[in-house]
């Protein structure tokens, strides 16, 4: 199968390795979120029904990732290697964390001892929080600029990644998932837990809208190339306003109990971020600072225009059957959450 | 210890381990589509109860086994960005494919699967057993596909880039279907079936010894009997053809495998021995005159190269290979004699009380998992010293900006977390198993109730 000389391949794999990382945002953001959550729960009834909320699904939200990586190695293999070696401490940090959750959340509720189910609740919250932290400070360094060489290496250290605004966008990250986690603990839960997750939204949404403001203003102040597009292009403004309108029609949904619409207006927000995000980052995978011609871009880190199409081909086939059968399973799984004994 | 020697020692740990875990699930995969189909198709209870006690075992295993294989899916990256480079346009399309067709099925189906018994249907349900099944299946193929490709390349062309050079794929099925690419497939699947069918096979004979469960014990005992036997049986063939494939395509791994030095005819086939590299001989060896020749060519006079025709820089280790080769054929043979066994006792009605075959059959649930391993690591090391065969040196596929004491703190780290990770599984299992089979899992209950209904 071959395709019209006028599609930009390239450009299509940016925008689709962007939807795999916006989906698993969008997906495993809220278990990761209901993760740190964890934290603020008082009983261990609550616990286990916030577990059991995510239960059916945070092992198909974490495939979203395992794809994400895929396409990526896939289209980019430049953009890959150098990230994944450059990164090195911190993904072997993540992989720590997201395996940690993972043996977390499948054991706790096998033993009834309490030290037994504490460990595994420290390490689940630890882990799911770790996660957060690190996926935003790795887009915080993507969006600020990493040093590369010639070659295409990564050339800072690993403390050089730490550097503020980096840490900026890990902690508003966190906040973004601990909201989006929230809602879903709402959508999910009935009596006591909902009432306490109700209260949690209000105060996830005014730490996320906090840290989200910061995290605008220092991207205007000292990051100007992420706002340079929507500078030159004023109509992609509305995307940015999407993003805000968004954000602020969740507490007005939840006023109303229309918990399903703030769920939807949450995914929106992600949406509407990544958006920005990649509209700001394109054609740049990886911007080099500050040898700005060493960026690292969906052209010139792309795989061979061959590959590109054969993988557009598995994606157009397989990607509608991946949606239906999500959608399906959300909806086999729609409705509140009981425990019963196959429960964790 | 320098950066690519502890990038090995990672990555063969991590993979190693991670191996543990996805011939289990394929294998009970098929197991679990057998049982519950014999439940819709006799109304069995025992079979209903069957379904969904190795349904509890199956999602241990993979949940494991995704969360290792996230590691070995960074690794190439973090380890590896030089490999990762050159090869990522060819893996790039088997990898996709493996994301969305088998990851995504699997772990979608397996909620219906795990937590749907009382939510859905017959039929979907049955159609979720089978999609579980497909997609491990599935993610086997895509990995084995991009492996094979590295033992026996083909469907490229070399380029160089101002990142170094790269394979791109000129030819896509040409890449599928490499010259080891099927067999190398059926043999990972053939192995995978008998590490899940032993497994059922094993607990079964445990339950029986110890007097409990019992016709959940000779129910799934049958099953897992009949699978392992069949799998154990083409593993025989399979395991022929695949020599055959590493003869003409890898002489110097097949060389290893045999310890082989001198290019000759009427080459022997060494049963056991221990291999003098310094020497390059075969001490202690006990072996069949021809048969190595015949087996590759079918004709005893038939040349078999040497390892002699190999400079020594591009030798593999030859004792490790040998040895590691010959323990999983040994293993291979002494399962085909246990399922035989088995299966012929079983088949006599004599096998619930021999007691000393039962516990034969307890232990024989490692055979597969050694015999996996082995054979991994012997085509492995048999392929060094390159990565990808006759194109790029292991020790050339690093990542430049990684050094030794990163290699250090992150195997250091996977150590634990993995010593923790198996502790942990083993602990669980052992519960799954002392807890037994559910009394109220022979009533379905919710829509699986109704018979013929969907």
């Amino acid at each position: 199968m071959s395709y019209p000389a006028w599609l930009d391949l390239n450009a299509v794999w940016f925008v689709l390795v962007g939807v795999l990382f916006t989906g698993y945002a969008l997906l495993d953001g809220f278990d990761l979120g209901v993760g740190a959550l964890h934290l603020f729960t008082r009983t261990d009834e609550h616990r286990r029904l916030m577990l059991n909320a995510i239960g059916p699904v945070w092992d198909g939200n974490e495939v979203w990732l395992v794809t994400g990586g895929g396409a990526l190695f896939a289209a980019f293999p430049v953009v890959y290697a150098t990230v994944f070696s450059g990164f090195y401490l911190a993904f072997v940090l993540l992989l720590v964390a997201l395996i940690f959750r993972a043996v977390a959340i499948e054991f706790r509720s096998k033993q009834p001892m309490r030290w037994w189910r504490q460990m595994w609740d420290v390490g689940f919250a630890g882990g799911s929080l770790l996660s957060s932290f690190l996926i935003g400070v790795t887009m915080g360094n993507i969006a600020w600029g990493v040093p590369i060489d010639e070659r295409g290496e990564f050339a800072g250290s690993f403390l050089g990644l730490l550097h503020p605004y980096a840490l900026l966008l890990g902690v508003t990250t966190v906040a973004l998932f601990l909201m989006h986690g929230a809602i879903y603990v709402v959508l999910k839960t009935e009596g006591d837990l909902q009432r306490i997750a109700r209260a949690w939204i209000n105060r996830t949404i005014i730490f996320f809208i906090i840290c989200y403001a910061v995290t605008t203003m220092a991207t205007l102040l000292y990051v100007p190339h992420m706002a340079e597009r929507v500078r030159t292009h004023p109509w992609l403004f509305s995307v940015a306003l999407v993003n805000m309108l968004a954000i602020a029609n969740i507490p007005r949904e939840i006023h109303h109990g229309r918990d399903f619409r703030a769920f939807l207006s949450s995914c929106v927000a992600m949406i509407a971020l990544m958006t920005l995000f990649g509209l700001e980052m394109f054609p740049n995978l990886v911007l080099s600072r500050p040898e700005v011609a060493n960026s690292l871009t969906a052209y010139n880190a792309a795989s061979s225009p061959k590959t590109l199409g054969i993988m557009l081909t598995i994606a157009l086939i397989g990607v509608p059957i991946v949606l239906a059968y999500t959608a399906s399973i959300y909806w086999i799984f729609r409705g509140k959450v009981k425990l019963d004994k196959m429960s964790y | 210890m320098d950066v690519l020697l502890l990038s090995r020692i990672q990555f063969a740990f991590t993979v190693a381990f991670h191996y543990l875990y996805p011939p289990l699930s394929i294998g009970l995969g098929v197991c679990l589509v057998i049982m519950e189909g014999l439940w819709l198709k006799t109304g069995n209870p025992v079979y209903h109860q069957m379904a969904r006690f190795w349904t509890r075992v199956f999602a241990l295993t993979f949940a494991i086994g995704v969360a290792t294989g996230i590691v070995m899916e960074f690794e190439f990256g973090t380890n590896w960005a030089t490999y990762s480079r050159f090869v990522g346009d060819v893996f790039g399309s088997a990898l996709a494919a493996e994301g969305i067709f088998a990851f995504f099925l699997e772990s979608g189906f397996l909620a219906i699967l795990l937590f749907g018994w009382d939510k859905v249907g017959r039929k979907l349900h049955y159609f979720a057993t089978w999609m579980v099944c497909l997609g491990a299946h599935f993610s086997a193929i895509w990995i084995v596909v991009a492996n094979s490709w590295m033992q026996t390349p083909a469907g490229y062309q070399l380029e160089t880039t101002a990142y170094g050079p790269r394979a791109v794929i000129t030819d896509f099925w040409a890449m599928v279907f490499n010259p080891s690419s099927m067999d190398r497939l059926f043999h990972v699947l053939c192995g995978a079936w008998q590490a899940g069918a032993f497994l059922v096979v094993s607990v079964s004979a445990y339950y029986l010894l110890r007097r409990r469960h019992t016709a959940f014990a000779q129910a799934s005992m049958k099953v897992g009997l009949g699978v392992a036997l069949v799998a154990s049986l083409l593993q025989l063939v399979s395991g022929h053809s695949s020599a055959g494939v590493v003869a003409r395509h890898q002489p110097a791994k097949l060389a290893a495998f045999e310890g082989l030095y001198e290019t000759r005819t009427n080459a022997p086939l060494v049963l056991a021995g221990w291999v003098d590299e310094a020497n390059e001989e075969v001490r202690f060896n006990l072996e069949i005159p021809g048969l190595l020749s015949w087996l590759v060519h079918g004709d005893v006079a038939a040349p078999v190269k040497g390892l002699r025709e190999f400079a020594p820089e591009d030798r593999p280790p030859v004792n490790l290979t040998f040895q590691l080769y010959h323990l999983m054929v040994g293993i291979g043979f002494g399962l085909i004699a246990v399922a035989g066994l088995g299966s012929y006792a079983c088949w006599r009605g004599r096998l619930f009380d021999r007691r000393g075959l039962l516990w034969v059959l307890v232990f024989a649930v490692l055979g597969p998992q050694v015999a996996n391993q082995a054979g991994w690591f012997a085509t492995e090391i048999g392929r060094q010293p390159w990565i990808v065969y006759g194109l790029l040196r292991t020790s050339d596929g690093l990542s430049a900006t990684v050094t030794a004491e990163m290699v250090l703190t992150s195997l250091i780290l996977f150590t634990v977390l993995y010593a923790l990770l198996f502790a942990v599984f083993v602990y669980l299992l052992n519960d799954k198993i002392q807890h037994g089979p559910d009394a109220a899992d022979l009533e379905p209950r919710g829509k699986l109730a109704i018979p013929g209904r969907s």
